[in-house]
């Protein structure tokens, strides 16, 4: 692999050989909003250095400078030490409201359960989304994380609340593929929840739900368990966060409470999968998952719909919180049909000793911004993300990453791998963020893209931003394209093309495939490879 | 008749003619040695066999099994029956030796049979352990990724067992023996003297005698700018061991700057 020191990013694809590169904390810090401090101005001088480049899998060591100055915050960042749990807010939103265009209104927050008692913390809540929603400036590509992302394209008129249609053309909606409803994760499930475009069903094995496991959708949480709602409903993503955190916050009829209590091991999966089929709908989601202490649960969710010619839009939150010695193993498969548009924000946070094994899957939507965001806040808490995507078409999909180490011992490792064909473009921004104090953290991040064709681009973009002086941080990012000799090479054991291509690919993901302990994502994953390379 | 005829070949290289009408014929079932010094077209031949699509057939004509196989793709000329053992074979990271091994296979089926289903996996399995039997080859090398962190060795012998598995009718065989300790010689030699037969014809290109010593070849040729410039038998070799190439220079270079 070539080595090549840059200070440059973003990285664009369209690149003849594989690069590595190593951006610089400076101009990541500005991306987010922050002034460079002197200190991140010096890191980057020493991380652009080839030699730690092209350690890319052995993670080299680097000693972060220790910050003696005081660092200049902006307001959106605010990390409280001493003793209490520090917390980051990076994304927030300035600016004032332009006229957002989505003809959505306050009548259509989802009607609450005739009005009881319990419930009114929901109301105030998708209340204050709302309000949220209409101050909120739509974001353009002025704002540093949208800036690779487009999205004035969306007929933002065009759209209607899916609860909006008639009942009677709800029911011809295409119904759910019985192929969805499969295991995704092991032989079975012990719980399944799925969201169709006019009905919910949720199942819950009983010897799961006498563990005292809540695994439900928001209508039945907010009557049988509005205490557990209210404690974790918006705790750890803030509505406030962007347009559309506030839009899904306020409009979201559609979600999962998944509350496993102290010490409960559930052995057997849950999977919920939600169906938006049609053109010119909205859809909005919100997922919240609460493991306490010491306890353990395997998750996946999935979002898909057919693919049609008009658009289409969903926008979800995802909350997750892994209590101290929990275990959160979560998969997300994004198999959104190619004319959705698809916006999430989600945050998780992991507790003293917690771990989160993290996994995406992309392969649909026209365009997708998706935010998630590890708060590693207990000591020796382990937070790991593995995704993997594949474009094609004209499909934009935009995940921008950032692991927060907050805590002492906590480690995070990121990689998310990415093929592109056709005209398609992907675009990853990662950060590793080491609070002051974060002292013995250990972080990596990698995004590795291969360009299958002249006309797609992808856009890498790691960075770090380091506020503690004993730390072991990574990351790289390569663009590159099918090498010509490994393909010669398969065709002259007779391999055709077409498998050539598709056998490079494969051993590509296969690295992130290792981490994804379950069958039946990696065959769809496969089968995506195959659809995709025809 | 798997017999494999060259006729005037004229190959370019980013525009430097390297290959000047080289005349090489090949009958089934006889192995040639081509010897000769660097730079004189031998890996360029090996590539335009397979068909390299850095290499530019300007001229001429190879006939193998009645087809001109320069016009047929490297995966139709592999199924045709024609293999090459590359000098620095490629890394492919993420596919298993196995995993590859069996989707070439299958491709070699299908492209006999359009309706093949494949190779059934028991029957794969044995197959492959009785070839890197063959090959005297530990087991665990069917699960590793096809040449990624394998020593020379072990890449030329992966090469020796992808040929026995493919089961070819020419091969040919590009400085198999380059990199090789007298081990792993012997052991490469073996397998490729294992698929001799009245089936299996092939091009072995070296630069040294000591290969010929295990896989005694029925002809020696001597390749110098670009054509054979000499053939004989097995005493060619040895010719050339004991005294260089400086008599082929000195025979024929005059005769190629006069052109």
């Amino acid at each position: 692999m070539a080595k090549k020191k840059t200070s440059a990013p973003p990285k664009k694809a369209a690149v003849r050989k594989k690069k590595t590169t190593k951006t610089t904390t400076k101009a990541k810090a500005t991306r987010a909003g922050l002034r460079p401090t002197p200190t991140a101005k010096k890191k980057a001088v020493g991380k652009s250095k080839p030699k730690a480049v092209a350690k890319k899998k052995s993670a080299a060591k680097s000693k972060a400078v220790a910050s003696k100055r005081v660092v200049t915050r902006s307001p959106e960042r605010e990390v409280i030490s001493a003793g209490k749990t520090p917390r980051v807010i990076t994304r927030g939103a300035a600016a004032v409201q332009t006229k957002s265009g989505f003809p959505f209104s306050a009548e259509q927050i989802p009607a609450l359960a005739n009005g009881a008692k319990a419930t009114a913390f929901l109301r105030s809540y998708r209340k204050g989304a709302w309000n949220q929603f209409e101050k909120l400036p739509l974001p353009s590509t002025n704002d540093e994380a949208w800036r690779r992302t487009d999205i004035r394209q969306l007929k933002r008129s065009g759209l209607q609340m899916v609860e909006a249609l008639p009942k009677a053309t709800r029911d011809k909606l295409p119904s759910i593929p019985a192929r969805l409803l499969k295991p995704l994760v092991g032989k079975g499930h012990g719980g399944q929840i799925v969201f169709g475009p006019g009905k919910t069903t949720v199942q819950l094995s009983r010897e799961i739900a006498k563990q005292g496991v809540v695994f439900t959708d928001f209508a039945t949480a907010a009557t049988k368990h509005p205490e557990l709602l209210k404690k974790v409903l918006g705790s750890v993503v803030k509505p406030g966060e962007g347009k559309f955190a506030a839009m899904a916050g306020a409009l979201a009829g559609r979600g999962v409470l998944l509350y496993v209590p102290k010490g409960v091991q559930v052995d057997e999966p849950l999977h919920s999968l939600l169906w938006g089929p049609g053109a010119g709908l909205a859809y909005f989601s919100h997922i919240l998952v609460w493991v306490e202490d010491g306890a353990s649960v395997t998750y996946v969710h999935e979002s898909a719909s057919p693919t049609l010619k008009e658009q289409s839009m969903h926008a979800g939150i995802v909350e997750l919180h892994v209590g101290a010695r929990a275990n959160l193993r979560f998969v997300e498969l994004q198999s959104w049909g190619e004319h959705m548009w698809n916006f999430t924000h989600e945050r998780a946070r992991v507790k003293k000793d917690g771990n989160l094994d993290w996994i995406f899957g992309a392969l649909g939507s026209h365009l997708t911004k998706n935010f998630s965001e590890i708060n590693l806040e207990g000591e020796g808490s382990l937070g790991r993300m593995s995704g993997f995507y594949f474009t094609d078409g004209d499909q934009h999909l935009d995940h921008d990453t950032q692991q927060n180490h907050l805590a002492a011992h906590t480690t995070s490792d990121l990689l998310f791998k990415g093929a592109l064909e056709e005209q398609s473009r992907s675009v990853w921004q990662g950060m590793i963020y080491v609070a002051p104090g974060a002292q013995r953290t250990d972080g990596y991040q990698a995004n590795r893209n291969l360009v299958l064709s002249k006309q797609a681009r992808a856009d890498s973009i790691p960075g770090l931003e380091i506020q503690a002086d004993d730390v072991r941080c990574t990351h790289g990012a390569t663009v590159g394209k099918i090498d010509p000799d490994e393909y010669f090479y398969l065709l002259s054991r007779g391999i055709p093309p077409v498998e050539a291509r598709r056998l490079i690919v494969k051993g590509f993901f296969d690295p992130i495939m290792e981490r994804i302990p379950f069958e039946g994502v990696r065959q769809r994953f496969q089968q995506a490879i195959v659809q995709k390379m025809k | 008749m798997s017999q494999l005829d060259i006729r005037d070949l004229r190959v370019t290289v980013a525009g430097n003619e390297i290959l000047k009408g080289l005349n090489l014929t090949i009958e089934q079932g006889k192995v040639h040695a081509l010897m000769g010094p660097n730079g004189s077209g031998k890996s360029t031949l090996a590539y335009t066999l397979m068909g390299h699509p850095n290499y530019e057939v300007t001229g001429g004509e190879v006939w193998f099994k009645g087809q001109n196989i320069l016009e047929l793709e490297p995966d139709q000329r592999s199924h045709l029956g024609i293999f090459l053992a590359f000098q620095y074979p490629v890394a492919i990271p993420g596919v298993s030796v196995a995993n590859f091994l069996r989707t070439a296979l299958n491709s070699h089926r299908k492209a006999k049979n359009p309706e093949d289903k494949g190779m059934p996996i028991p029957e794969f399995r044995t197959l492959l352990k009785e070839k890197m039997d063959l090959l005297k080859m530990d087991h665990s090398f069917a699960g590793r990724y096809l040449n990624d962190g394998f020593s020379g060795g072990e890449k030329k012998r992966a090469e020796i067992l992808q040929m026995a598995a493919l089961d070819p009718e020419f091969a040919v065989l590009d400085e198999t023996d380059s990199g090789l300790d007298i081990d792993a010689l012997r052991n490469v030699a073996e397998g490729v003297q294992a698929l001799r037969g009245p089936n299996f014809g092939a091009l072995v290109i070296t630069h040294y005698q000591r290969l010929l010593n295990y896989i005694n070849p029925d002809v020696v040729h001597v390749m110098f700018n670009g054509r054979i410039v000499e053939t004989g038998g097995p005493e060619l070799a040895l010719k050339l061991e004991a005294e260089g190439y400086d008599w082929v220079r000195e025979a024929h270079e005059p005769v190629m700057s006069a052109q």
